[in-house]
């Protein structure tokens, strides 16, 4: 039956070219705008880090005195103090401290210029922790982080640039003043969003974004950054007089970072009691005046910082006002269409068709329409996502395609025309017989 | 013209003419908030930085140790006034729009924080190559540019401009000048007001944008190094920019120029906007793109009507109704469904418009765009309805004697 009926959709729409061309038109236009903005959506709020981000914890204490300003919530960093000393104490399955600041890089006997790139300061669990992909040698050991090792890894990126993409581990390289030995080189890794290194300060304005640019090219162990490239280091927020701009250590000031990984509830709910053990023994000792703490998963935090511009989510709410529009469109239309059969119909009917067969007749034909409406909402979307690429957000290199959104449209293209035909069609379906034979 | 007979015809077809007047509402709704969205977005593009944008651009470098700083700008200024074209250079933290400058909550009791304000640090000559333009007391003299500390940000003291902004924010309906305030420890007295000088990333403060900047006048070194402000003609500026980073490679070999943020002013401000720029862009795109949709809608609908009711058309023809009279109708029933439409879609605009703001940095919407959009969904529906109308108007008298 349902073979006949398509049959019979195919000829119906063919019988008004221009009205099927409308609609076909109304649902690709409504199916590409929300899909383009969805496809951005999808990219720019997903997970980071799939299958394991229910295991990444992000600890937060407060160590700002309580005059510093009126405030409800532990800031996005932590000081040198307390990160360190939650970090030593080793409570969870991995813990890496982290800071970025920027360095001057340099490959001894090269005549490339110095390049000036974002210093990562953390420790080994770092790569273990986020699955950070080698290409050559690995990341350092703990032991490198207490000996304050002069041990680098270098990006797909940088390698590329200074080696030529040829195995560096071994050489050394210019960092700030120091040279240190490259102990591993990553494959291309472009975590997006840079979920690690995102505290705050994501403005929404599409200006700057830092949370989607893209990975840091040095990482060295945390306490080496911090020596080698002394004096460079930025704070979030200071709430007192920093004597040595750029040298935070044991400044009031919040800057440094603690990420935990937590196979287990029981390990969570353990790790949250030693934090707040932490915060009030902190408190007892006159260095805390506030005891709240915070830990929240990695999709928890990239939310509350509103990872997602702002900008994104306003579009993604405009492109379904307007597919909501088509939809409209659609359903006048095929009202109007399905009602001018009502003769057609109700001979039909008399010779003994179902409600139910009318009904189904009715769908396939919609369901066709939004079938040719979703292909051509396929093609919109691509032009629709290369519009996104050409217009330079710090998102754009990251907008395409993939399978998953591939197949949304679709079932949203066939979805919307099914919701669209299911009111035309259950109207047609209740056109009386006898009224209508009676006009023939 | 008589509506009654419209309407009873119009309540037949009730399932259609309800959805054709929603999805006008919903077009209504859409059309005044991304309207207002895209007036907000122009009017946020159109601030004046109070510089000369057009002659001025800025050069960054990095990469070199803090006790080089000096010796650095030294060569940088020097080095960059012997470029053809070049009108001054001077030692800047940074201009409107530029690199991410010094930002810092300021008191006038020490108890509350009122306002947070942009800083801006120049060496002497510097307010005249921005341009500012000084409405109160006097420009910074040689004696107000001191020293910066070795370790620190400021001077105990700084004798400062303000902006008008901020001075009105401040000291309203009072004279600036002399007036003293304070971030954390350092002290600010008023020397001069100037008209305007935007703050470097002026949508960090949401579109509201206050203006509130200082400029402290201050001698290059320590901090205030390795950003340089070059002013030169208009038409030579995009010139002297590119001599001026081959020129940074031969002064200092050994610095990094910052790329990102070494350009002209005007290039600076139109990145800054580009975000702004491709919403506009796309939130046109969808306005043009929603009425086109509408406007096809009512063609569709209208011609079916029409084919619908050709015998009765005929009918009305035959007992004596003009052309005219049949176009009439097709116009007036257009104009019934829009009206019913716009007026939910006013009642949704507001609606929709008092939720994005909630969610959103959203500006709260005009009530003159709402009598606008109805204008504009009037006219649409009527030049949507004219063709098939006129159609409806060409139906001879004698499809009524025809059955079927």
């Amino acid at each position: 039956m349902f073979g006949y009926y398509f049959h019979l959709a195919l000829r119906s729409l063919r019988r008004n070219k221009v009205l099927t061309a409308l609609m076909v038109l109304a649902i690709a236009v409504g199916i590409g705008a929300a899909m383009t903005t969805l496809t951005v959506m999808h990219i720019l709020s997903g997970d980071p880090l799939p299958g394991k981000s229910a295991q990444i914890f992000y600890p937060q204490v407060d160590p700002m005195p309580a005059s510093a300003y009126s405030k409800s919530h532990p800031l996005p960093q932590m000081d040198y103090r307390s990160a360190v000393d939650l970090w030593s104490a080793h409570r969870a399955n991995r813990q890496a401290l982290f800071v970025d600041s920027p360095v001057k890089v340099q490959a001894p006997k090269s005549n490339l210029p110095p390049l000036m790139l974002t210093l990562a300061s953390t420790t080994a669990d770092f790569f273990p922790m986020f699955n950070v992909p080698f290409e050559y040698g690995s990341g350092w050991t703990a032991a490198d982080d207490t000996s304050h090792a002069r041990v680098v890894v270098i990006s797909n990126d940088l390698n590329n640039r200074l080696f030529a993409g040829k195995d560096s581990v071994g050489k050394t390289l210019r960092v700030n003043k120091s040279s240190v030995r490259i102990v591993g080189v990553l494959k291309p890794w472009h975590p997006s969003p840079r979920f690690y290194s995102v505290f705050g300060a994501v403005s929404g304005f599409g200006q700057g974004m830092p949370a989607y640019a893209k990975a840091e090219d040095v990482f060295v162990p945390f306490f080496t950054g911090i020596d080698i490239n002394d004096g460079a280091f930025q704070q979030y927020t200071c709430w007192g007089r920093v004597k040595h701009p750029g040298h935070l250590v044991n400044a009031p000031c919040l800057w440094v970072a603690l990420w935990v990984e937590l196979d287990s509830p029981a390990k969570v709910a353990s790790y949250r009691a030693f934090l707040t053990h932490y915060a009030q023994q902190q408190k007892a000792l006159g260095r805390f005046a506030n005891t709240d703490t915070r830990m929240l998963d990695l999709m928890g935090w990239l939310d509350h910082i509103h990872v997602v511009p702002s900008d994104v989510k306003l579009q993604t709410w405009l492109a379904f006002a307007f597919l909501a529009i088509c939809l409209f469109n659609t359903v006048g239309l095929l009202l109007a269409k399905f009602l001018r059969r009502a003769g057609e119909i109700g001979v039909r009917r008399a010779l003994g068709a179902s409600r139910r067969a009318v009904f189904a007749q009715c769908l396939v034909e919609a369901g066709l329409i939004g079938l040719i409406g979703g292909i051509g909402g396929l093609l919109l979307t691509y032009v629709g996502l290369w519009l996104v690429r050409r217009q330079g957000a710090a998102y754009a290199g990251l907008v395409h395609l993939d399978v998953s959104m591939f197949i949304v449209t679709f079932a949203l293209a066939i979805a919307v025309s099914l919701i669209a035909g299911a009111l035309p069609a259950l109207r047609a379906s209740r056109i009386a017989p006898a009224l209508q034979l009676k006009t023939l | 013209m008589q509506i009654k007979p419209i309407l009873s015809a119009l309540k037949k077809h009730r399932l259609a003419t309800i959805l054709i007047a929603l999805e006008i509402a919903l077009a209504c709704a859409v059309l005044c908030n991304a309207a207002s969205m895209i007036a907000t977005r122009l009017s946020a593009m159109n601030i004046v930085s109070g510089v000369d944008e057009s002659s001025l651009g800025i050069l960054t470098v990095t990469g070199y140790a803090p006790d080089q700083a000096s010796d650095l700008n030294a060569r940088m200024v020097a080095g960059l006034r012997t470029i053809p074209g070049v009108e001054s250079a001077h030692v800047v933290s940074t201009v409107p729009f530029g690199p991410q400058g010094a930002v810092s909550g300021i008191t006038l009791d020490h108890k509350t924080y009122p306002v947070v304000v942009e800083f801006y640090e120049g060496d002497p000559g510097t307010p005249k190559a921005l341009g500012l333009k000084l409405v109160a007391g006097h420009m910074p003299v040689l004696d107000d540019y001191q020293v910066q500390p070795k370790n620190g940000y400021l001077p105990a003291l700084s004798r400062v401009l303000v902006t008008r902004a901020l001075a009105t924010r401040l000291w309203p309906g009072e004279q600036a000048v002399g007036k003293q305030f304070w971030a954390g420890p350092f002290q600010f007295r008023v020397i001069g007001v100037v008209a305007n000088l935007a703050m470097d990333h002026p949508a960090w403060w949401g579109k509201r944008a206050p203006g509130w900047s200082v400029f402290v006048p201050a001698l290059p070194g320590g901090l205030l190094s390795g950003s340089y402000l070059i002013r030169a003609k208009p038409q030579e500026l995009n010139r002297v920019m590119v001599a001026a980073q081959a020129k940074v490679r031969k002064i200092a070999p050994n610095v990094v120029i910052d790329h990102a943020s070494s350009h002209t002013v005007g290039y600076l401000r139109a990145q800054f906007f580009k975000a702004d720029r491709a919403m506009a862009g796309l939130l046109i795109g969808v306005i043009v793109a929603l009425l086109g949709v509408t406007a096809l809608g009512i063609v569709g609908l209208a011609s079916f009507w029409v084919a619908q009711r050709r015998k009765q058309i005929g009918i009305r023809r035959a007992i004596g109704a003009t052309r005219a009279d049949i176009l009439r109708y097709f116009q007036t029933e257009n104009f019934l469904i829009v009206t019913f439409g716009v007026v939910l879609g006013i009642i949704l605009a507001i609606v929709v418009n008092l939720a994005l703001m909630h969610v959103f940095e959203v500006s709260r919407l005009p009530l003159w765009y709402l009598p606008i959009a109805a204008v504009v969904l009037w006219i649409l529906g009527q030049l949507a309805v004219l063709a098939p109308a006129l159609r409806a108007s060409h139906v001879p008298p004698v499809v009524a004697t025809r059955s079927v």
